[in-house]
């Protein structure tokens, strides 16, 4: 079950914890894998771990020509594109009134304009050959909203939309586009939270502890596998039960 | 017929698995060969990489017929 081989998948954001993970969890199912990020080190660090099936590709997603090479250059290198998973992000928490257009943009641009632009690349390669796969990583706050992240859950609400339209668009084509939402996650944007934050947050979760990385990646493997054919315009909730959608 | 004739019948023959028979000039995409948006689309792209052209969105949307592919492509090879 679940066997990626011979499969090919672009991760992006994959420097960072959770698209770290979701890059060994493909691999490790016999995906080859293009893993682009931000932080050049960290994807050779994983690159080296992973060993064989591996491409590096950097790419600022900030950027709109950096974003538009980005699936051309992964088809190059594994000479087709079978799975993209949108899943770098970015926050710039503020509240609500004192926001700043900046911040604003930034997290629209990266973590929802980015994926349109990666998604209309992409479909075009997986339309011909009538099979594909596209999974965001969205977050829970895009469907519970959270104080102090407007604009972070107005873009992961924004991906959900915007996969459930190309998941009817390409249905007929083999093409399944879903979502992915993480809860709390052990990565080093949660690291930064005291004990007594997390303690806090901890109440909100039934399953008492915060999920992990790896735990993100077995649901992506999941939604790029052929198993999960007939599941497409979904969101996927990984959040130990703190919202039960 | 015309090279350029030819290879517009044959990725439509393909692309929309029908009768070649069927896949004349006046052949409507949509209404006469069963063709969904889709499909237009992937046919446009067909076109483009077949044929090395852009086409731009506004000209994709008056190629309804094969007719109107054929003499749109014919003039792109023309210019």
């Amino acid at each position: 079950m679940f066997d990626l081989s011979g499969k090919t998948a672009l991760v992006t954001g994959a420097s960072g914890g959770i698209g770290g993970a979701v890059a060994r969890a493909l691999h490790a199912q016999g995906a080859t894998v293009a893993i682009s990020g931000t932080r050049r080190e960290a994807l050779d660090g994983l690159a080296g771990e992973l060993g064989e099936r591996v491409h590096v590709l950097t790419a600022n997603l900030s950027d709109k020509d950096s974003v538009e090479a980005l699936v051309p250059a992964a088809e190059k290198a594994m000479g087709q594109l079978d799975v993209l998973v949108n899943n770098a992000g970015v926050t710039r928490d503020n509240l609500f009134m004192r926001m700043k257009d900046d911040e604003w943009d930034a997290v629209i641009r990266v973590n929802l304009e980015a994926s349109f632009r990666l998604m209309r690349a992409a479909v075009k390669g997986m339309m011909r050959k009538r099979w594909g796969r596209i999974v965001s990583v969205t977050s829970v706050v895009g469907t519970t909203g959270n104080a102090g992240q407007g604009n972070y859950a107005a873009s992961k609400a924004g991906l959900v939309g915007m996969s459930k339209s190309l998941a009817a668009e390409v249905a007929s084509r083999n093409i399944t586009v879903n979502c992915v939402a993480p809860g709390f996650i052990e990565t080093a944007m949660t690291d930064v939270l005291n004990e007594k934050q997390k303690e806090s947050i901890l109440t909100t979760v039934p399953m008492g502890r915060l999920g992990t990385a790896a735990e993100i990646g077995t649901a992506v493997v999941y939604l790029a596998s052929q198993e999960a054919s007939y599941v497409t315009g979904q969101t996927l909730h990984v959040n130990g039960g703190m919202a039960m959608i | 017929m015309s090279d350029i004739a030819a290879r517009v019948k044959k990725i439509v023959i393909e692309h929309l698995g029908v009768e070649p028979e069927k896949v004349i000039e006046s052949a409507n995409f949509i209404d006469d060969l069963g063709a969904d948006s889709l499909d237009t689309v992937e046919l446009v792209m067909a076109f483009e990489e077949e044929f090395s052209v852009e086409i731009p969105d506004d000209a994709a949307e008056t190629i309804r017929t094969v007719g109107d592919a054929v003499s749109f492509l014919e003039k792109k090879a023309a210019a």
